[in-house]
């Protein structure tokens, strides 16, 4: 095959062509790719008083990125755990009459230790510990060891 | 007088620009007349309902201000301040609907009378694009206002996508702008939906109209086998246009009749730290496939449940697609009694389904 001018310039053309159109797309796919944010880690956070929340009662409250629920479901047993449905990423909420969690979305059951009952959620909710110091409801990161 | 006013332009025109093949193709174009004549005019109402999308969606976007602290507060200020804001934002909503609802009934009078079917390959192909493109106008459009359900809808409806395997987590990223459901997936909700999809609708419906102006109406096959002097055709200039418009004008009588004694419900403003509230529901098209996937067990096979879900529905809207191309033996899929059979089991399954997500 002879390889003459004319063969020189069509090859140019391609893979000057390619080449922009790759000089393009790259950047283009880059841009689309969301930015990490850098969130200022939280290892514990303080929510409140004790006497703020009532037995048998909850609060959503926000760790870090994480929105987390806290469950007073008597006097004495504060619980917290991922409020985020492990099924399809639905906020979860405490069912006072059945002290259970449950998912709307989809019908989804926890228990208070945050075991998956029934329903489509195939995995645990996070369990975050509480702890009490100076009358303040403290949730920390580490996993509750009880 | 005024008809010599229409003569000069015309002449004016035609010395310039030569009108007269446009003329003759006017002249030419004509659309058969049989039993199933009513079917020719689903894609027109599809497209008509596009237009009303367009029209509409560009008003709203006058108020409409994106952002987690401004979107919902824009809706309500339009609802409740802006002169007929209640109105144009309810025949958005009812019109897309209705536009979803049309392309579905479209493609499946295509299936139906086989007009899929060679030369017209590349108008299904093109139609069926379209047909994702309407569902997924309609569920960026569902986030815009930033409500309780809708905010609900779309963390499930992306996060779905996160069982497509290897590539899910990306997508899903992608689509919600970070990890959450946040500002940054409204700002890209409202980008998808304004700019993107109908720059890439428009040029796909250009497309699919250019091939059918191109190729003419198709003809049924009884049709085609009549003898000559049996065909019975009317003219596409004016007859069938005429009618095409009365059409549009009763489509739209319905559409602002709905607009006006159903309008929908802004409902409460979106919080990340709410729990989702009872009765959260993807929009109807999607029902189908959503009832699907729930019904799947945890696990098929050694795959989740969802992903299994997912690859099942990415194969069959490929096979779909490949319908025009499918041969049984030696036959091709649409001379055998099959096709007919597959189109209503498919339009079956999908109606049961979503009346079952509906109970
Ligand atoms: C935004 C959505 C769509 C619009 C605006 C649209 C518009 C149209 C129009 C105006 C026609 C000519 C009249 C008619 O046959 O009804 C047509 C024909 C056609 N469309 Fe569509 N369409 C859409 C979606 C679809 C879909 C979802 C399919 C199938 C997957 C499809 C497949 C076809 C085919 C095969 C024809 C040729 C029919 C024939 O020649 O008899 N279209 N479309
Ligand atoms: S998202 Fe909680 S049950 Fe589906």
């Amino acid at each position: 095959m002879k390889y003459g001018r004319r063969e020189f310039i069509n090859s140019l053309l391609g893979f000057g062509g390619i080449g922009g159109l790759a000089s393009i797309f790259y950047p283009v796919f880059q841009f689309l790719i969301p930015p990490e944010i850098t969130e200022a880690k939280v290892s514990s956070l303080k929510v409140g008083r004790v006497d703020e929340f009532p037995a048998n009662s909850s609060k959503i409250v926000r760790f870090g990125r994480i929105p987390v629920i806290l469950i007073r479901s008597d006097r004495d047993t504060f619980k917290a755990l991922a409020a985020t449905c492990t099924h399809l990423d639905c906020i979860v909420q405490y069912n006072q009459d059945r002290k259970q969690i449950i998912c709307a979305c989809h019908n989804g059951v926890y228990d208070l230790s945050g075991n998956n009952v029934s329903g489509p959620p195939p995995k645990p909710l996070t369990v975050y510990t509480v702890s009490i110091i100076d009358e303040q409801v403290v949730i920390s990161e580490e996993k509750n060891i009880v | 007088m005024s008809k010599s006013i229409k003569q000069r332009a015309f002449v004016w025109l035609d010395e310039r620009f030569d009108l007269q093949p446009l003329l003759k193709m006017m002249d030419h174009k004509r659309v058969p007349i049989h039993s199933h004549t009513i079917w020719y005019y689903m894609g027109g109402v599809t497209l008509f309902l596009f237009l009303v999308q367009v029209f509409t969606g560009i008003l709203l976007l006058m108020y409409y201000r994106p952002g987690e602290d401004s979107a919902y507060e824009s809706m309500k200020f339009l609802l409740t301040e802006v002169k007929f804001g209640w109105l144009f934002r309810n025949v958005h909503a009812w019109s897309a609907n209705l536009m979803v609802l049309f392309a579905f009934i479209h493609m499946f009078s295509v299936i139906f009378t086989k007009a899929f079917v060679k030369p017209r390959e590349l108008t299904w192909i093109s139609g069926f694009i379209l047909l994702l493109l309407a569902m997924f106008f309609g569920f960026s459009g569902y986030l815009l206002p930033w409500n309780e359900l809708s905010f609900f809808a779309t963390k499930v409806g992306t996060d779905i996508m996160s069982a497509i395997p290897f590539i899910g987590d990306a997508i899903k990223t992608l689509l919600r702008g970070g990890e959450e459901v946040t500002g940054a997936t409204l700002s890209r909700f409202f980008g998808f939906h304004v700019a993107i999809l109908p720059l890439i609708t428009t040029l796909v419906l250009g497309f699919h109209l250019l091939l059918i102006q191109r190729q003419g109406i198709s003809e049924t096959s009884e049709f085609k086998l009549l003898p000559p002097e049996k065909k019975r055709y009317m003219s596409f200039f004016p007859d069938f246009i005429l009618r095409d418009g009365l059409l549009w004008l009763i489509i739209n009588i319905i559409v602002l009749y709905l607009a006006v004694f159903f309008p929908w419900e802004l409902g409460l403003k979106a919080d990340s730290l709410a729990p989702a509230p009872m009765g959260i529901k993807p929009e109807w098209y999607f029902m189908f496939m959503f009832e699907t996937l729930k019904m799947i067990p945890p696990h098929v096979w050694f795959i989740e449940g969802e992903t299994f879900g997912i690859l099942l529905f990415g194969v069959a809207a490929l096979l779909w697609l490949a319908v025009p191309f499918a041969r049984i033996g030696r036959k091709p899929l649409v001379e055998s009694k099959w096709i007919t059979i597959l189109g209503l089991v498919t339009l079956s399954y999908m109606v049961v389904f979503t009346i079952i997500g509906y109970l």
